[in-house]
């Protein structure tokens, strides 16, 4: 089920780098308000295990989740609108960037909550594969969810049930502005050691060995394996969350700032598709981009009358709130 | 007419969904033994796939729930001890909760989260005796505390039937009630009952405290004509149901077993003066502000609401409108 062809690939690596490009523009635009926090310099992440992926699967993602959204499939110009809160938007406008989800495509959702997103799949992945699919899981967190204990409990959890879930550990080497070498004891590969799951580290900048590493753990999990766990190694290009662009936080050195984006997965994908075939994906994200921010802003606000649509699935409605 | 016991209601509720539904699946501590004596036997006649022991996991198998129910499921988790919803509040509140509205409706979490023997189990003191239910209304989580057996099967059949997240509380002050049932039917969520009927004051009760109400009321017949309301649900709250009640007889008391601040006796009450001019301030008799169980059980029943307790609000109550 992997797709093997660079091409996409690399049109999915570049079309989350323009699309978050464009998404901070509309933050300082003001079109986009709480900000965001940029996926830019950790594409390659996405981009390479939802190549991995066949159609029956299912992800759920982080705060910093447009990435996993895009890379498998879901619409850009309703991802747009659903940043800028409109009706059109995957969520109708009630998620905003930290929520987005697509449910049609197995996308459970990007989520605020550090180190939540493992154990929610775990259920969703063991729920599926009972009612007779052959899904596996994704569930993405960053390095500062390996001290969380929800998510070392869904670690116990689904390696104890052997739920096929691919957890994925995008170690771009902060959380915040706290140093991984700070916060972990041990290392994040050994916490999958202790639960008997099989980690491997790759390099996260490289989506053609992400998508390889993916592959291979995807192919033993739907042979009968238990979950495992990969370690990809990035780093953020941009902030942590757009407020640090008018916040100057003193974190990371310079140097390292310019060493981390030198190793850019645009270029490393791109470098390896000829010439014609880069500026012909360029081109078609770029028109795609555009359409999607157009069509985004060209949206229809929700009525504020409809605020707490979809409180309950049920249908049960909640008291209004005024005298 | 069968005798039933409130136990065996909850454990034929989830017997008869288990029988009705491939959704439904149970999830807990313990739970293929039985040791709440609530899932007894049901691992033997569903299999140990539809009842599945957890590890000490709870946020984790909180979570876990959720997904499954995204997925199509219809979980329902046993908790061995009221105060684990504390370490779950986040799963239930953060995720279970709020992802229908955050996805803009494209999901439903329908998941049951069971307490059988909530509050005070006389003897297990601070940690094992908290009745968190009015955390649950305020977050806006559907939260059922039956009274009586037949309430028991029939709000946790419909909690398991519901599309959103459902707290079970089954006190362990009404764990050993029997009653006669002639036919156990599902009872609708969100609708009070009226136990006893009366026309100088409605008494609202949570709960076991119903059965103390309902005594209390029989103690003071000759002097004052006490009505009983049960609301069964406490979120959604049968307001209208109660406003009923209480615009006839003109005053309120609650009898509530939990915390005072905060309480949902409080927030009953303020329901109520809202849109009823009472007779009478209305009163309420809880746990005290910041409440932690203590051992000794003299202590232990000192903290919760007592029947002389609510003999005295009813008794100022009336006094207080004379
Ligand atoms: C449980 C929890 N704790 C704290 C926060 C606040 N917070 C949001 S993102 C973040 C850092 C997360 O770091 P990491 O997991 O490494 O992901 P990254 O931001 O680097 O992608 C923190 C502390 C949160 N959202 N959830
Ligand atoms: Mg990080």
């Amino acid at each position: 089920m992997t797709d093997a062809d660079p091409v996409r690939l690399y049109r999915t690596v570049r079309l989350i780098r323009r699309f978050e490009q464009r998404a901070v523009e509309l933050v300082h635009g003001g079109q986009i308000v709480g900000g965001i926090h940029p996926y830019l310099g950790q594409e390659g992440i996405a981009a390479g295990v939802c190549a991995a992926l066949g159609t029956d699967d299912v992800l759920a993602g982080t705060h910093r989740g447009h990435g996993h959204v895009l890379a498998r499939g879901a619409d850009p110009a309703r991802m747009f609108a659903e940043l800028c809160g409109r009706l059109t938007g995957l969520n109708a406008g009630r998620g905003g960037s930290m929520h987005a989800a697509d449910l049609s495509i197995g996308v459970l959702g990007a989520n605020a909550i550090v180190g939540a997103s493992g154990a929610i799949i775990t259920g969703a992945v063991w729920a599926r594969r009972r009612q007779g699919h052959d899904t596996v899981g994704v569930s993405f967190f960053g390095d500062g969810a390996v001290n969380e204990g929800m998510l070392l409990e869904a670690f116990n959890l689904a390696a104890l049930w052997r739920v096929p879930v691919l957890f994925v550990c995008e170690n771009n080497g902060y959380a915040t502005t706290m140093p991984v070498a700070g916060a972990v004891a041990g290392s994040i590969a050994g916490r999958a050691a202790a639960f008997g799951i099989r980690a491997v580290e790759v390099d996260g900048q490289d989506p053609e060995a992400v998508r390889d590493a993916a592959a291979a753990a995807v192919d033993r999990m739907r042979a009968g394996g238990g979950p495992e766990l990969i370690e990809a190694r990035t780093y953020r290009f941009d902030a942590h969350h757009t407020f640090e662009h008018a916040v100057r936080l003193d974190y990371r050195p310079p140097d390292e700032v310019t060493r981390g984006r030198a190793r850019d997965p645009v270029h490393i994908q791109g470098e390896r598709l000829s010439d014609a075939d880069r500026a012909a994906v360029d081109a078609e994200v770029e028109a795609t981009v555009d359409a999607a921010v157009r069509f985004a802003l060209d949206s229809p606000e929700p009525d504020p009358a409809d605020a707490l649509t979809y409180l309950y699935a049920s249908g049960m409605t909640a008291r209004t709130g005024g005298g | 007419m069968p005798r039933l016991s409130y136990r065996r209601a909850l454990t034929r509720a989830l017997a008869d969904e288990l029988a009705r539904d491939e959704a439904v699946f149970l999830l807990g501590e313990d739970i293929q033994v039985g040791a709440s004596l609530v899932t007894t036997g049901l691992a033997k006649r569903f299999g140990v796939d539809r009842v599945r022991d957890t590890p000490l996991s709870e946020q984790a198998f909180t979570s876990f729930a959720t997904g499954a129910a995204l997925a199509g499921l219809r979980p329902v988790i046993e908790f061995q001890i009221p105060s684990l919803l504390f370490l779950v509040f986040e799963q239930i509140v953060n995720h279970a909760h709020k992802f229908p509205l955050m996805t803009g409706g494209q999901c439903a979490v329908p998941v049951t989260y069971l307490v059988p023997g909530s509050g005070s189990r006389t003897g297990w003191a601070g940690q094992h005796s908290d009745h968190p239910y009015s955390l649950f209304a305020h977050v806006g989580v559907v939260t059922v505390v039956p009274a009586t057996p037949a309430d028991a099967y029939g709000l946790l059949v419909s909690a398991i039937r519901h599309d959103d997240p459902v707290v079970v509380f089954a006190p362990a002050g009404a764990m050993d009630v029997r009653d006669d049932v002639s036919d156990l039917e599902p009872v609708p969520l969100g609708r009070g009952r009226i136990h006893r009927f009366g026309d100088d004051v409605t008494v609202v009760a949570v709960g076991h405290l119903v059965h103390d109400a309902l005594a209390v009321a029989e103690e003071l017949a000759d002097q004052v004509s006490v009505e009983v309301f049960d609301p069964r649900t406490l979120y959604p709250f049968d307001i209208d149901g109660l406003t009923e009640s209480v615009a006839r007889t003109g005053r309120l008391v609650v009898l509530d077993d939990a915390n005072r601040s905060c309480g949902i006796a409080a927030e009953i009450i303020a329901s109520v003066v809202e849109r009823v001019r009472l007779l009478a301030p209305p009163r309420r008799v809880t746990r005290p502000d910041g409440a932690v169980l203590p051992f000794a059980p003299a202590l232990d029943r000192a903290v919760q609401p007592s029947r002389e307790q609510l003999a005295t609000a009813i008794h100022l109550t009336m006094k207080d409108s004379s």
